[in-house]
């Protein structure tokens, strides 16, 4: 009985996937290595939809694209004005906050979707899961969360592009986004999503590397697994620096 | 020019932080301070995490001062006795900021301790320079209190203190407690602020202590020297906040301006050189200030956990 029900689940699935499109995604780097000048990288992630019936095409439908980079747990302070200074107060914590979110989709995803789909598939800065932690009331989180995201937003670091993806000839997307010189190292995912009707008909998901390499690579780990010969190093550097410096111009 | 600070982890005009190097390499040249209390704050301004920026102004400041310090020795002008004690004092002063800056990191409070610290600290001895530096170049504006050339002699709570040391070069015969608590005082400072504290140390050297004048430029880089080297290693091991390329910049302006700035120094009058002194050191404290008192451009800040 449990064979034939998973034989007709494949079966469902498999006449199912008939009718959906495939998505097919790309992306122009898997690895963007940070090194020596640099300044950001451009993104590109691109791909195809196509419609296994008989026509080839998959009709009219919604690209969205999602990057996120790692998550981390942080904390969030805000400054209030005291006596007249103005001093961190209150905090708030999140388990899962993205060192980078941007999101590019073929058309405004209030469009798109409706909001609790938006949710679901995290659509939006709007929408980001950071999972609050501690006991605050959700107001109050509601506006840590919020100022998180503008800030970050400010800093390039969470986007919106809500024309950053264009269609050709209703097969082919594709979609920019810029990582600023300031992004965090680590697994970035790249979710796309096709959409239409309010519906996700197909996702697919990317990896992509990003890495210090190069002498930067080595002066981080340098940093942190051998702090004390680092240390060294940088109070060596000084030294000899400013020794160089001094008989250089003392003889001239 | 573009260089990516790996630690710093932001991508920064490399000509900016060498002509910024340069400038306070200008001026450590020309009044024998470190230039750190320039550095921290600019390299703040200019959107370097605080940590980074303190730590590698202090990593900056030891380049400063190593040509100054084998200069006065040359001339002997350390007292090495007296500077030993110091930088022990000093190293034990680092030690307990890094702890105050654990402990403040954890509270959030760092960034406005730092801020409050230099408004002070700048705020006064601006003040007492600008007012020494105006009577001395007009005499009589000020009334008499001016430059009253007192007869040299050490604050009498230094004299209360037990235990009495000779220290040949300096002059004097007091307490070493004495030189190791300023020590301490500003081993503190250089480890929260990336300050070598040499504004700080002279004057207090002067008029506290009461020691010498030939000998007071020379030791106070001699301590500065090795508490920068501490704090350097001390934060390498706890805040692991050192940029070494953002350090290697500072420090190809820094060694570079020190020489323009010793040129100028042999050539100008030293009254108008403290006068400037003391205008830039309360420049900076009201930047400060104004810092602290007006809208911050971002109320919400982020830190890891």
């Amino acid at each position: 009985m449990a064979g034939r029900l998973i034989l007709l689940a494949v079966a469902w699935a498999t006449l199912s996937a008939q009718q959906e499109p495939i998505l097919v995604p790309a992306v122009s780097q898997s690895r963007i290595e940070v090194r020596q000048g640099f300044t950001g990288a451009r993104l590109l992630l691109y791909g195809a939809v196509i419609d296994p019936s008989a026509t080839g095409r998959a009709g009219d439908y919604d690209i969205v694209v999602v990057l996120k980079g790692p998550t981390e747990p942080v904390r969030i302070r805000e400054k209030e004005r005291i006596v007249g200074i103005w001093a961190n107060a209150g905090s708030s914590d999140f388990r899962s906050a993205p060192a980078f979110f941007a999101v590019a989709s073929s058309r405004p995803v209030g469009e798109i979707v409706d909001e609790r789909t938006a949710a679901i598939y995290e659509l939006g800065t709007d929408f980001i899961q950071l999972s609050p932690s501690g006991q605050i009331d959700p107001e109050e989180q509601a506006r840590f969360a919020q100022g998180l995201v503008e800030l970050r937003r400010r800093q390039g670091l969470y986007q919106e592009n809500p024309r950053g993806v264009s269609i050709a000839e209703k097969v082919l997307y594709q979609a920019r986004i810029d990582l600023p010189s300031n992004v965090t190292t680590g697994r970035y995912t790249a979710e796309t999503f096709a959409i239409a009707r309010g519906r996700v008909l197909a996702s697919a998901t990317a990896r992509i590397e990003v890495v210090k390499a190069g002498l930067e690579g080595q002066v981080v780990s340098a940093a942190q697994r051998w702090s004390f010969l680092y240390g060294l190093g940088a109070i060596a550097l000084s030294l000899g620096m400013g020794w160089l410096a001094g008989r250089l111009f003392a003889r001239a | 020019m573009d260089v990516y600070l790996p630690i710093a982890n932001l991508s920064v005009n490399g000509l900016y932080i060498v002509l910024l190097g340069g400038l306070t390499g200008i001026l450590s040249g020309l009044f024998g301070v470190g230039g750190g209390f320039l550095t921290t704050p600019l390299l703040i301004f200019y959107g370097i995490p605080p940590t980074v920026a303190a730590a590698s102004a202090a990593t900056q400041v030891t380049g400063a001062s190593v040509s100054g310090v084998l200069a006065h020795s040359r001339r002997k002008g350390v007292d090495y006795r007296m500077g030993g004690v110091m930088v022990g004092g000093g190293i034990v002063g680092a030690l307990i900021g890094a702890g105050l800056f654990r402990v403040l990191q954890s509270l959030g409070q760092i960034d406005v301790v730092i801020s409050i610290l230099y408004v002070l600290m700048l705020g006064s001895i601006g003040m007492l320079m600008m007012r020494e530096a105006v009577s001395s170049l007009r005499p009589g504006l000020l009334g008499k209190a001016g430059v009253q050339v007192k007869k040299r002699r050490h604050h009498p709570l230094v004299a209360s203190l037990p235990y009495r040391w000779r220290f040949y070069a300096s002059g004097l015969y007091i307490s070493p407690l004495a030189p190791a608590i300023l020590g301490m005082l500003v081993g503190i400072l250089t480890m929260l602020m990336g300050v070598g504290g040499g504004f700080l140390l002279v004057p207090a050297m002067l008029y506290i202590l009461g020691m010498s004048g030939n000998v007071v430029v020379g030791t106070s880089l001699f301590q500065i020297l090795f508490v920068t080297m501490v704090t350097t290693m001390t934060h390498a091991l706890t805040t692991k906040a050192v940029d070494l390329v953002l350090a290697a910049l500072l420090l190809l302006g820094s060694v570079l301006g020190a020489q323009f700035g010793t040129q100028i120094a042999l050539k100008a009058k030293p009254e108008y050189l403290r006068l400037a002194l003391a205008a830039l050191v309360l420049l900076i404290a009201l930047r400060m200030l104004y810092g602290l008192g007006v809208q911050p451009d971002e109320i919400y800040t982020v830190v890891p956990l």
